[in-house]
């Protein structure tokens, strides 16, 4: 029976730089997946490209597949399927086809999976009688519309099934259901019809399991302690089998653990209504899914039920949403609680004489118990604490001015106040999340494979 | 006798509504969680940080529940003001809670 190996090498955008790398070199891995879309990210990326219509990609990616040359050839091969693409798919591709070309590897394949992106089609779409209704309230979008930044439909498994079928050997996507990352290589390698919602479902379980890192072995778990070695902590790697069976587990030498618990936690990170963990390529139910130690790190899941994929795709739409900053200070004690609340006190009175309201801010004094303000008992004494304030408003002004209120305790504050360092702290510009649902034939994914030679001779990029 | 002893769990974000799962050490205590870990009880210990509703659904398979809490985030990941916005340490905080007195412990005796 034939069975693939498939690891993930980054949970988000900020993981480990060396995870992919060790993962290639420990894994004996057919496919390496690489998840970096975080909610937010696409947002971030949106910006990025508004700037420039060159960026808008994971900037890190092409880094990691030069490091990653040494196993895209030979006998078996590594393939790479990612969603580094972010906002710009071709834009990436190409800059990895350059790499790849001026290293020596022109012949390499790659491939761009774009149609995600339905901003350029916004208006269009809006005035074809497109709601977009929130996906939890059912507003209408109408009051934001003209605040929206970015549009993204998350795609399926198709678009990188049909690019590796073409042959590519590096997948690039845009926004995709992180778990078609994984079931994109099953629907190549096996003969699985686009039916068989079972399998389908298996596939998706296994994706969902290892789409963030180390979270399935050993990172994040709740029963941590020091002999689960987490600092060689090995990536997460799935086997599928044409029978749609899955074991997860990690390379042999590598610290963490993958038993029953770990991989239970990560089943449940993260979802909703587990009979229907919906993803364009099926609608799953987690509800009944077993987990079987079958050896040292090796995890079988059984029993994951498919049902026909959902008519619409999740659509995440960002929109403007005023400015935000935080900026801290530390407060030593004795009496560092009553110092800190003083401080607060003293911001708000110089910010109201100012003339200055923001329309919402926090102060936070952590280290006392105030991560979750009320849940945890706060400390009657602690010896140091860090005070945090956070500002939101519509404008930047307004943001930027109350933040500068956290240095000038310092000298003005009650004493032992300290470790402003790092500079001023600044507004960003905040882009709310605003997800909705679109029916599937409004979406037209395409699929662009060339050589890493013809991508750096692509005019057209 | 605090959660944790019989549960382990993880929670995560989704837009401004966290999720909880909470997975029995044996198999044995499904039953139990299932009687005591309650949306209206999970609700009030929640309740200083607002949430506007706690839904719960079950995994009999990996004898798990898992909870939603919605709204939970003050805005979640883009714009929360707390330092915790996306909910990652919420699932900790539940295992300390100290499960009302009102229970049978022979339906804990592990097999």
């Amino acid at each position: 029976m034939k069975t693939i190996r498939i690891g993930n090498g980054a949970g988000f955008w900020g993981d480990h730089p060396d995870a992919p790398l060790r993962l290639a070199e420990q894994g004996d891995l057919n496919f390496l997946t690489l998840e970096y879309l975080a909610e937010l990210t696409m947002s971030i990326l949106a910006q990025q490209k508004s700037h420039d219509e060159n960026a808008g990609y994971v900037t890190d990616f092409p880094e990691v597949v030069y490091r990653l040359a040494p196993w895209l050839s030979g006998p078996s091969p590594l393939k790479i399927v990612t969603n580094a693409g972010g906002m710009n798919p071709l834009r990436c591709a190409y800059t990895v086809g350059k790499l790849l070309a001026s290293s020596g590897l022109g012949d390499i394949s790659i491939a761009a999976v774009s149609g995600d992106d339905i901003f350029p089609s916004w208006n269009s779409l809006l005035a074809d009688g497109e709601t977009f209704p929130h996906l939890d309230t059912g507003e209408s979008i109408a009051n934001i519309q003209h605040l929206v930044v970015s549009a993204n439909v998350y795609l399926g498994a198709a678009g990188i099934a049909s690019a590796l079928d073409l042959g590519a050997d590096i997948v690039v996507t845009g926004r995709i259901a992180d778990a078609s990352l994984t079931v994109g290589p099953a629907m190549h390698a096996f003969d699985w019809s686009w039916s068989d919602w079972n399998r389908l479902a298996a596939a998706t379980v296994a994706g969902h399991l290892i789409e963030c890192g180390a979270q399935m072995t050993g990172g994040m778990f709740s029963d941590w302690n020091e002999t689960l070695s987490l600092g060689d902590v090995g990536y997460p790697i799935a086997e599928l089998s044409d029978d749609g069976s899955v074991v997860v587990t990690k390379p042999a030498a590598s610290g963490g653990a993958v038993t029953v618990a770990t991989v239970s936690e990560q089943l449940v990170y993260e979802i909703g209504d587990p009979e229907h963990y919906l993803t364009p390529d099926v609608d799953v139910d987690f509800s009944h899914v077993r987990l079987e130690q079958i050896g040292d790190d090796r995890v079988a899941v059984h029993d994951a039920r498919g049902n026909p994929a959902p008519p619409t795709l999740k659509t995440s739409i960002s929109y403007q949403d005023g400015y935000l900053g935080s900026g801290t200070i530390v407060i030593t004690g004795p009496d560092a609680i009553n110092k800190a609340q003083a401080c607060a006190a003293a911001m708000q009175q110089k910010l109201n004489a100012a003339g200055v309201f923001p329309q919402r801010w926090n102060v936070e004094y952590l280290g006392a118990g105030d991560v979750l303000p009320g849940i945890v008992p706060r400390a009657v004494d602690p010896p140091e604490i860090v005070l945090r304030m956070t500002i939101h408003d519509k404008t930047r002004a307004v943001v930027d001015r109350s933040l500068r209120e956290l240095v000038p305790l310092v000298t003005s504050g009650p004493p032992g106040v300290t470790g402003y360092v790092g500079g001023r702290a600044k507004a960003r510009r905040v882009l709310s999340y605003w997800p909705s649902l679109i029916a599937r034939d409004r979406v037209s994914p395409t699929v662009e494979v060339r050589t890493a030679t013809e991508w750096c001779d692509g005019e057209d990029l | 006798m605090r959660l944790k002893e019989i549960a382990h769990a993880r929670s995560g974000d989704k837009g401004n509504h966290a999720n909880i799962g909470v997975i029995a050490r044996d198999p044995s205590y499904y039953d139990f969680l299932c009687r005591e870990v309650t949306e209206v009880r999970v609700a009030e210990y929640f309740a200083p940080l607002n949430p506007r509703s706690v839904k719960r659904f079950l995994l009999p398979g990996i004898h798990a529940l898992n909870f939603m809490l919605y709204d939970i985030l003050a805005g979640g990941a883009c714009k929360s003001l707390r330092i915790d916005s996306q909910g990652k340490t919420l699932a900790l905080a539940l295992l300390e809670w100290e499960i009302p007195a009102a229970y049978d412990e022979s339906a804990l005796i592990s097999p």
